[in-house]
């Protein structure tokens, strides 16, 4: 890759008020004097910058006496606002319509065992917005009736019993940050660049406090077997009734049984009223609509990790109870299918996450991979759960390569995907951690490419 | 285990109306009073799971005949006569030999021969079937089959897969001796670091900081995908630092950047009858019907164009969907909704006939 940017031309994006059809044929044939009609009535209505002259000039950002959202004063300052509870459950503004759950269409064939993706592009900070939380559901989701809801404990356990949600809720509660992310997630990509933004690439992502009883305070109240339970069986209660195998020495470390997200109850989507929090383990083993848990002293190979979340390698075997989910980050902005205005400065900003710890280090490279900058970690940086980062940049017009690198505190430095593949073939589906790459046109343009 | 909730847990004595807490120590309580046993009725019912060394799975048996019978029934609209359809779901039977019966390993799974890898040549351990199918399936109506049912369907896809012959009869005392006989039974491996937390990564990469080596541009998006996942314009903010790409139009080059789209409304609510298109949803009609195009039956608007203008379209269509039936969008069996009632039928092919808007 070239070791630095070169400067090309930039232009200035285009205001709103020029429709793009417009917009599109002065790109084309230039100005005839109807548009150029046209485009002066448009200037003295809104009185914003726009492109004039040749294809490919930048423009003047033409303010005159001033900006008319300045000089008139809008209709919101000289009314009477609206009254509290006008919404007693509020809701995102009316101008918030395009960052929306979205399935990848030709990804699934039937919606109730699909995946809607995380618009991760546009979103800040680390927690996620409940209402924006990726779905996966394998046979459809269910809103539960939480005085119906049952919680039992079984199998090598003195005493095995059933919780109300009453009785989980009067429990010792803790209530941490974690990120959940599908073992699948950033699978298209295992072989070549299949789609366009971060939200298809890595959609299947999300973080969330939590809010439950430690799953090691239930096994204990059931008296759980010591020296022969080796592993338990999480189990759903939804029509799939998912089930997982996770160890007993995970189980008892952090795991929750949860029914709290961000402040509220969980969602219906994201298993109402009570999942399984399993920290830094793809999401296919926080069970939702959680209605048992069973002590045993073998692993289950249950369809979903027997048939499905197994790594294929390349001499034709399987990689069985993979489980961790291995430092990664990207660059959520700019990202692929995003559009730079102008040259000059911008805050490169991404998500870092480690199913084995915590962020230690956050690298960022414009060229490639060549070289390297270390980027500014926002706190707090916890175990098992997003870190934001965040890097300047001024971009001088020229095409680049935007890549971020992490390394979690054990030391693990998150691979290239050419890395990926010479362990692992390119069969795999599951746990592709690779560094992301964005190329950046001299138009501005960002997209998904694969660079190594 | 080492940890220790610490909660502090007091008394509560009522005095003269007042609660009023007292005591306080930092020190664990019992969960005194909270959750209560379960009886073995309430164990019976919903501990079902069937684990790899058969505990859990009940006692019973199923002829591959009689599973046939519950194949062509209940599971073919979706998984195709022969378990090999890709139409819904990925294939079931395929890309399995004798030689794999008697190994134990797949062999096209090295080779990459069988382009779908298919559900027989990934299971290791018959129990998963067991316990899938009857946990599950069929997908519009999991767990309703009996277990003779269950065994009897198992048989019948292991009969496709040419791992039992066809007069089998598949119970819990033979299984065991099914499992030696799995195709892919010694295709899985525990020899990775990712179960454990702690566990070796098998990848070892290192943080190169200036003047890595040369790296190079290795795949781009096709310029078909470009679109594919929609305008991605109206998938971003229309203000703050960047935009969306319009992607309704090819790359820029050097000229004027791609011309913004304004913010446009997403995810328009159709106007659709709100009675008919819950009955549908309800009696997961969707399951298998595109509301425009073919999932595994015709889509709801391709019914409306092939009828349109036909007066009786509507009687025949209630009756079509009351009482199941195939031959008329191909061969795949559209199980009976004998469950609806006349106006529920009427509702649905009157929506259905209008194009389910």
């Amino acid at each position: 890759m070239r070791d630095n940017c070169k400067s090309g031309r930039i232009v200035r994006a285009p205001e709103n008020f020029v429709a793009p059809e417009l917009a599109h044929d002065i790109t084309k044939d230039g100005l005839s004097a109807e548009r150029r009609g046209f485009l002066r009535r448009s200037f003295l209505a809104a009185g914003a910058a726009l492109a004039t002259g040749a294809a490919g000039r930048a423009a003047a950002q033409a303010v005159g006496e001033g900006d008319p959202a300045i000089l008139a004063l809008p209709q919101h300052s000289r009314t009477l606002g609206q009254a509290v509870a006008a919404n007693p459950y509020g809701m995102p503004s009316k101008y918030e319509t395009n960052l929306l759950r979205r399935e990848s269409p030709g990804l699934t064939r039937v919606s109730q065992a699909s995946v809607a993706f995380t618009p991760l592009q546009g979103l800040f900070g680390i927690i996620t917005p409940s209402g924006l939380h990726f779905e996966r559901h394998h046979q459809g989701w269910q809103d539960i009736d939480p005085s119906q809801h049952r919680l039992m404990i079984n199998g090598l356990v003195k005493n095995p019993k059933v919780y109300t949600m009453d009785d989980l809720m009067r429990m010792p509660s803790v209530s941490r940050m974690h990120f959940i992310e599908c073992g699948a997630n950033t699978a298209m990509e295992w072989g070549n660049v299949a789609v366009p933004t971060v939200q298809y690439s890595h959609g299947m992502l999300s973080c969330s406090e939590f809010t439950g009883v430690p799953l090691s305070v239930l096994l204990e109240d059931c008296g759980w077997d010591k020296k022969n339970g080796k592993f338990v069986l999480a189990e759903g209660a939804d029509g799939s009734s998912m089930t997982r195998t996770i160890d007993i020495s995970r189980a008892l470390d952090d795991v929750i049984v949860a029914w709290g997200m961000n402040g509220e109850m969980l969602r219906p989507e994201n298993g109402y009223p009570l999942r399984l929090v399993v920290p830094g383990v793809q999401g296919v083993s926080w069970v939702k609509w959680l209605r048992r848990i069973e002590v045993g002293d073998q692993p289950w190979a249950t369809k979903d990790e027997a048939v499905h979340y197994i790594d294929a390698m390349p001499d034709g075997s399987y990689r069985q109870y993979t489980s961790i989910q291995e430092c990664k980050s990207v660059i959520t902005t700019p990202s692929g299918g995003q559009q730079l205005l102008d040259k000059g400065f911008y805050n490169i900003t991404g998500l870092a996450w480690s199913g084995r710890g915590k962020i230690r280090r956050v690298d960022v490279s414009v060229d490639g991979g060549r070289n390297w900058r270390t980027a500014r970690l926002e706190g707090p940086v916890l175990g098992k759960c997003f870190t934001r980062f965040n890097i300047d940049w001024v971009w001088d017009g020229g095409p680049c390569v935007l890549q971020s690198r992490a390394i979690d505190d054990t030391g693990y430095v998150q691979p290239k995907i050419n890395e990926l593949r010479a362990v692992r073939g390119t069969r795999s589906i599951y746990h592709n951690n690779a560094i992301q790459s964005w190329k950046v046109a001299e138009s501005g343009e960002v997209a998904n490419v694969q660079v190594y | 285990m080492s940890r220790f909730i610490k909660v502090q847990v007091a008394p509560a004595l009522l005095l003269a109306g007042v609660l009023a807490f007292v005591g306080g120590a930092a020190s664990a309580q019992t969960l005194t009073n909270i959750g209560r046993p379960a009886t073995s009725k309430e164990i019976a019912a919903w501990d079902i799971d069937v684990r790899p060394d058969f505990k859990g799975l009940p006692k019973g048996s199923g002829t591959v005949s009689a599973g046939m019978v519950v194949w062509e029934g209940k599971c073919a609209s979706c998984h195709g006569t022969f378990g090999e359809s890709n139409e819904v779901f990925t294939p079931i039977i395929g890309g399995t030999t004798a030689d794999d019966v008697r190994s134990g390993h797949v062999a096209a799974l090295a080779t990459n021969r069988q382009p779908q890898r298919t559900t027989l040549m990934k299971v290791a351990t018959v129990s998963t079937l067991w316990d899938y199918i009857n946990r599950a399936m069929p997908w519009i109506a999991p767990k309703s089959l009996t277990t003779e049912e269950v065994y009897a369907v198992l048989a019948y896809i292991l009969n496709m897969a040419e791992v039992v012959p066809d007069d089998f009869t598949l119970s819990d005392q033979n299984i065991a001796e099914v499992q030696k006989r799995m195709p892919n039974r010694n295709g899985m491996s525990m020899a990775h670091g990712m179960w454990d937390v702690k566990g070796k990564p098998d990848v070892k990469s290192v943080a190169c900081m200036k003047d890595c080596p040369a790296t190079g541009l290795r795949s781009t998006l096709p310029e078909v995908s470009r679109n594919a996942h929609g305008n991605i314009a109206l998938q971003n903010r229309p203000f703050g630092a960047v935009r969306g790409v319009d992607t309704g139009k090819p790359a820029a080059t050097l000229a004027p950047a791609p011309a913004l789209t304004a913010p446009a409304p997403v995810g328009t609510a159709q106007a659709v009858g709100p009675n008919a298109m819950t009955l549908a949803q309800q009696n997961a009609c969707l399951g298998c019907h595109g509301l425009k195009d073919k999932l595994v039956g015709p889509g709801f608007a391709q019914i409306a164009a092939k009828y349109k203008g036909d007066a009786s379209a509507g009687a025949a269509l209630a009756a079509k969907i009351r009482n199941g039936g195939a031959g008329v969008w191909g061969p795949v069996p559209m199980p009976a909704q004998s469950q609806l009632k006349d106006a529920e039928l009427q509702a649905l092919a009157g929506w259905i006939l209008n194009g389910a808007k």
